[in-house]
């Protein structure tokens, strides 16, 4: 069986690791990198991307749950298709950070790592996300929403919201 | 490399530069603390126990990662350091449960003993601490979480020592946790080395856990009953209702050619001592033709009355069956009582390797057989078939070591993938053994289609020293063809496996219907022969013909010791009852329920003695478990010669011989029998008689008296260190071996399989059901 017949990612995917692997003295280096990227594709690691990406490599399963466990910005549960990170860190927490937090946690029914039952959002308070001058900061999946007051995590929901409804209805 | 001195608490030490401090200490009698360093395994400094004062060096620094260097000065123990160390036994055991006493490691931990020594007894941790249940990660290792102190050990052993890799450590932090390859369970060789080098009491040993506390049993260095390899094993017995019961095995003092190694068999495989098929009365075959219990004086009675009777006929009327499995004293003896007391020719065993002509061609040629030791350090070894990861652990596990430690270059040919390949310097895929030789020695057609050969032999031919290390596929006239191509080479030694505890011993003692103890042949003018006088002397019959024999009626009588030639050689039920079978065994097996009389013996885990590995580490075993009811094979053998009416001083030269102390041989003569011959060489020696004719140390010295391959230190071997035979010493014939059946049948026992003895250990079984259940799942996928 093939690597390709095999593959779990796209072909684009796919490709980007055959070239990621050649790209260090050694094929373990792009460990990294190819976590994140099957996680943005996938959503989250799972063990059928976990055991693609180590042979991909040449290591065991095992050797990349050794390192991917360490970073927490690596998932092993699938999140909402939209992910809320909610920095509380310390320029966010004096500027109402956790109001912010506060206030999503209200808006969704979720808590920290939760996610809601449709699927479409899940939350996460995390540590500094490098938008201090703009505090307080969120981040949704790669997009930054700064300067926030409570409000206006109502409209940044309601946007996320249209936002699927029309992807969906296309 | 270059000695250098440096200061450590006042005092100058002097090292090769480079060393680490750590172990400079060490051998200058200065102890630093330490949990993740572990000698031989990568460097982690995880742990910081081992900090010292460097001079001139703002920050304390890691004993364990620091080479020393010319003109350095290091302080060890000082207020300063010890409140460092207390600090960090006090991270260390923020969260630590100090469940010690239900422990199993309580006694002998690391953690306990730091902790006393440095007292950080009160916690200034006030946070509710996580408790996680243990875990069950395989029939054999546990994990108990909150104990481990994350010094990776563990993850190490396995990946650099094993070449397994099946530990993890996973996430980070206070959450970092030591995580097994199968996410809940374990999918690996099963050693017990991980359970080994922790520290603490977070993996322990189902064979173990919370059976007993290491100062409740007696601790008896002995050897492991399984493989070839004679790792040195330490068992922990303690008192049970019916004798002693061994409750852990492991390599408690680190010391032997085995160092810190076990296997899963010599690590778990110890129950079959105390299984519930274990034989412990004599069995006697009543008139309605069921075996049944009896007292061992009427088994030995009618044993020798039968076997008495059967002599009386004639010679060679009785087939005698040793053991690869029994002491060397034990098999010594027994070849002796049959040739001298059952006057037969016909005695043989289940042989495993061709040690005869291993024998014949060093003969005279000094200093060509390698020990263990001296494999698991040269610089380059050609291991030709066999596999030895599942087949020979320990020497798979010496040859990891010094691949990664000294660099060693490994040559492999094999007519299939092993494990060793990682470690390989070159491998060579290979479709016949005999043409590797013919092709090693020149002759270029013998592989020509053969990819990589050329290379292969280039740089096997520009060693300058080579251990050879075959399988059991070289035999006769291959094995003479090997040895006969690095015999003419400077530098090339030679081991070859074989498949149990003693099969060595075995074939070294005579047990062979054609040689004598030493490969002598049967008839000669060695002392042995004038010593037993009147022997038979023509060959007898091997094994199967044996058997064979017994089937038809040609042999009276059948005395199998350790073996079970039915299953091996697929004998009909009833085929035996043409002739007498007696057997000694610790299980009823297919041989046994034939029997006439059945005997019920002790396993080597139960009797005194020694055991000679593949490699002709000759070590002394011990009797560490007591079984009610059982003798070893070495009473039972005597016990039967004196109810023949033989005088067992011929047998065993215990006690003195003429009431007088040794007299030289003067009173009576040099030639006036075997005891006075043996009382000179014992006063020649040094040595005193032995008072017992149970002794089996008293055969031990006949042993090192008539055969020269077995030179003995015995203050050596007493103290537990092995003692490496010296094969070709002394008279070799040549001749005797031209056109010889070798006989051999490998067995290729596994990582948990070990003939009849891993049928009947429960642990092993459970083992080896558990790793096919990966494998055949494997399969399916
Ligand atoms: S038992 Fe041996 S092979 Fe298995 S995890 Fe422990 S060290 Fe590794
Ligand atoms: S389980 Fe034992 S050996 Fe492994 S990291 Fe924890 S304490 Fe160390
Ligand atoms: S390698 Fe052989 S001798 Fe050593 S523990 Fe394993 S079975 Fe016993
Ligand atoms: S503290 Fe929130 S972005 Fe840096
Ligand atoms: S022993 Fe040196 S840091 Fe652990």
């Amino acid at each position: 069986m093939s690597a390709e017949a095999m593959t779990l990612f796209s072909t684009e995917l796919a490709a980007r690791f055959d070239a990621l692997v050649e790209r260090y003295p050694v094929r373990r280096s792009a460990l990294i990198p190819m976590l994140l990227y099957a996680q943005d594709e996938i959503g989250y690691l799972s063990d059928a991307v976990i055991e693609e990406v180590a042979r991909r490599i040449g290591i065991t399963p095992l050797d990349v749950r050794n390192v991917a466990t360490y970073y927490s910005m690596l998932r092993f549960k699938p999140a909402g298709k939209f992910n809320v990170q909610v920095c509380t860190n310390i320029s966010c927490m004096l500027r109402g950070g956790y109001k912010i937090f506060e206030r999503f946690q209200e808006r969704l029914g979720i808590g920290h790592k939760g996610v809601t039952a449709d699927g479409l959002f899940s939350l996460e308070e995390v540590e500094c996300i490098g938008a201090c001058c703009w505090a307080p900061a969120v981040q949704v999946n790669y997009d930054f929403h700064d300067e926030l007051t409570e409000e206006q995590v109502d409209a940044i929901l309601d946007e996320y919201r249209s936002r699927s409804q029309k992807a969906g209805s296309r | 490399m270059a000695d250098v001195t440096f200061t450590v608490d006042g005092k100058k030490l002097t090292a090769p530069a480079g060393t680490l401090l750590i172990e400079a200490c060490r051998k200058a009698g200065i102890e630093i603390p330490a949990f993740c360093y572990y000698p031989g395994l990568s460097l982690q400094a995880a742990c910081r126990m081992c900090v010292v004062r460097q001079e001139k060096v703002p920050k304390l620094q890691t004993a364990c990662t620091t080479p020393v260097a010319e003109g350095q000065v290091f302080i060890t123990d000082s207020p300063e350091i010890a409140q460092a160390r207390k600090a960090t036994l006090q991270l260390l055991l923020g969260n630590h449960p100090l469940d010690c006493p239900v422990c199993d490691a309580g006694g002998e931990c690391e953690l306990q003993d730091m902790t006393f020594k440095y007292g950080a007894g009160e916690s200034l941790y006030a946070e509710a601490k996580q408790h996680r249940e243990e875990q069950q990660w395989s029939p054999v290792v546990y994990f108990d979480r909150p104990r481990c102190i994350l010094c990776y050990r563990c993850v190490r052993m396995c990946g650099e020592g094993m070449d397994v890799w099946a530990l993890g450590i996973q996430n980070r932090g206070v959450s970092a946790v030591i995580a097994p390859n199968g996410g809940d369970h374990l999918d690996c060789e099963q050693c017990g080395m991980c359970i080994d080098v922790c520290p603490v009491g977070a993996l322990t040993s189902g064979t173990y856990r919370y059976k007993s506390r290491p100062w409740e049993m007696n601790h008896v260095s002995t050897v492991c009953t399984h493989c070839g390899d004679g790792c040195k094993v330490t068992l922990g017995v303690r008192r049970a209702d019916d004798g002693m019961e061994i409750v852990r095995a492991d390599n408690r003092d680190k010391s032997g050619i085995n160092g810190d190694f076990l296997c899963a068999k010599g690590r778990f495989g110890f129950d079959f001592v105390h299984g519930k098929d274990r034989l412990t009365r004599p069995l006697v075959r009543n008139a309605a033709g069921v075996l049944e219990p009896t007292t061992w004086e009427k088994a030995i009675r009618l044993v020798a009355q039968k076997f008495g009777e059967t002599v009386g006929t004639g010679d060679g009327q009785i087939g005698v069956i040793g053991s690869p499995r029994i002491t060397n004293e034990e098999n010594y003896l027994l070849q002796k009582f049959a040739r001298t007391v059952l006057r037969t020719q016909h005695i043989d065993h289940e042989r495993t390797a061709d040690y005869p002509t291993f024998s014949r061609m060093l003969a005279g040629a000094e200093d060509r057989a390698a020990s263990h030791r001296e494999i698991a350090a040269a610089p380059a070894i050609l291991v030709l078939g066999g596999n030895p990861t599942e087949e020979h652990p320990l020497l798979a596990w010496s040859l990891r070591t010094n691949f990664r430690l000294n660099h060693a270059r490994l040559y492999l040919a094999n007519t299939q993938p092993i494990r060793l390949e990682r470690q390989a310097r070159q491998t060579l895929r290979i479709s016949d053994y005999d043409a590797l030789v013919r092709y090693l020695g020149g002759e270029d057609a013998a592989m020509a289609s053969i990819a990589g050969a050329a290379e292969f032999r280039q740089a096997l031919l520009a060693e300058e020293s080579l251990v050879v290390v075959a399988g059991a596929e070289y035999r006769g006239a291959s094995l003479a063809a090997l040895m006969r191509w690095g015999l003419c080479r400077t530098g090339v030694k030679f081991a070859l496996l074989s498949d149990f505890a003693n099969a060595r011993g075995a074939a070294d003692m005579g047990v062979y219907p054609d040689l004598l103890p030493g490969y002598l042949p049967l008839a000669g003018e060695q002392p042995l022969h004038s010593e037993y006088a009147g022997m038979p002397t023509n060959s007898g019959l091997d094994l199967t013909a044996m058997v064979e024999a017994a089937t038809t009626g040609a042999l009276k009588a059948l005395y199998v010791v350790g073996s079970d030639p039915v299953t091996a050689l697929g004998v009909a039920q009833g085929a035996l009852r043409n002739s007498f079978v007696v057997v000694e065994d610790c299980f009823l097996t297919a041989t046994a329920a034939e029997a006439d009389v059945v005997l019920p013996a002790a396993s080597l885990y139960e009797k005194t003695g020694t055991v000679t590995s593949c490699y002709g580490d000759i070590q002394m075993v011990r009797k560490a478990a007591d079984v009610a009811g059982v003798k070893p094979d070495f009473e039972i053998v005597v016990r039967l010669a004196g109810a023949m009416g033989v005088d067992v001083r011929k047998l065993v030269p215990f006690g003195q011989s003429t009431g007088v102390h040794a007299d030289m041989g003067q009173s009576r003569g040099a030639q006036a029998g075997e005891a006075d011959r043996h009382a000179v060489w014992l006063t020649a020696n040094d040595l005193e008689p032995r008072l017992s004719p149970f002794d089996p140390l008293a055969t031990l010295d006949e042993v090192e008296r008539l055969v020269p391959s077995y030179r003995l230190d015995r203050l050596n071997l007493f103290a537990g260190n092995e003692m490496t035979t010296t094969p070709g010493a002394g008279f070799v014939s040549l001749d005797s071996l031209v056109g010889r059946k070798d006989g051999v049948v490998a067995t290729h026992p596994g990582l948990f399989r070990s003939g009849e003895l891993g049928r009947k250990t429960e642990m092993l079984q459970k083992l080896q059901a558990y790793q096919e259940g990966f494998h055949s799942a494997a399969a399916a996928d």
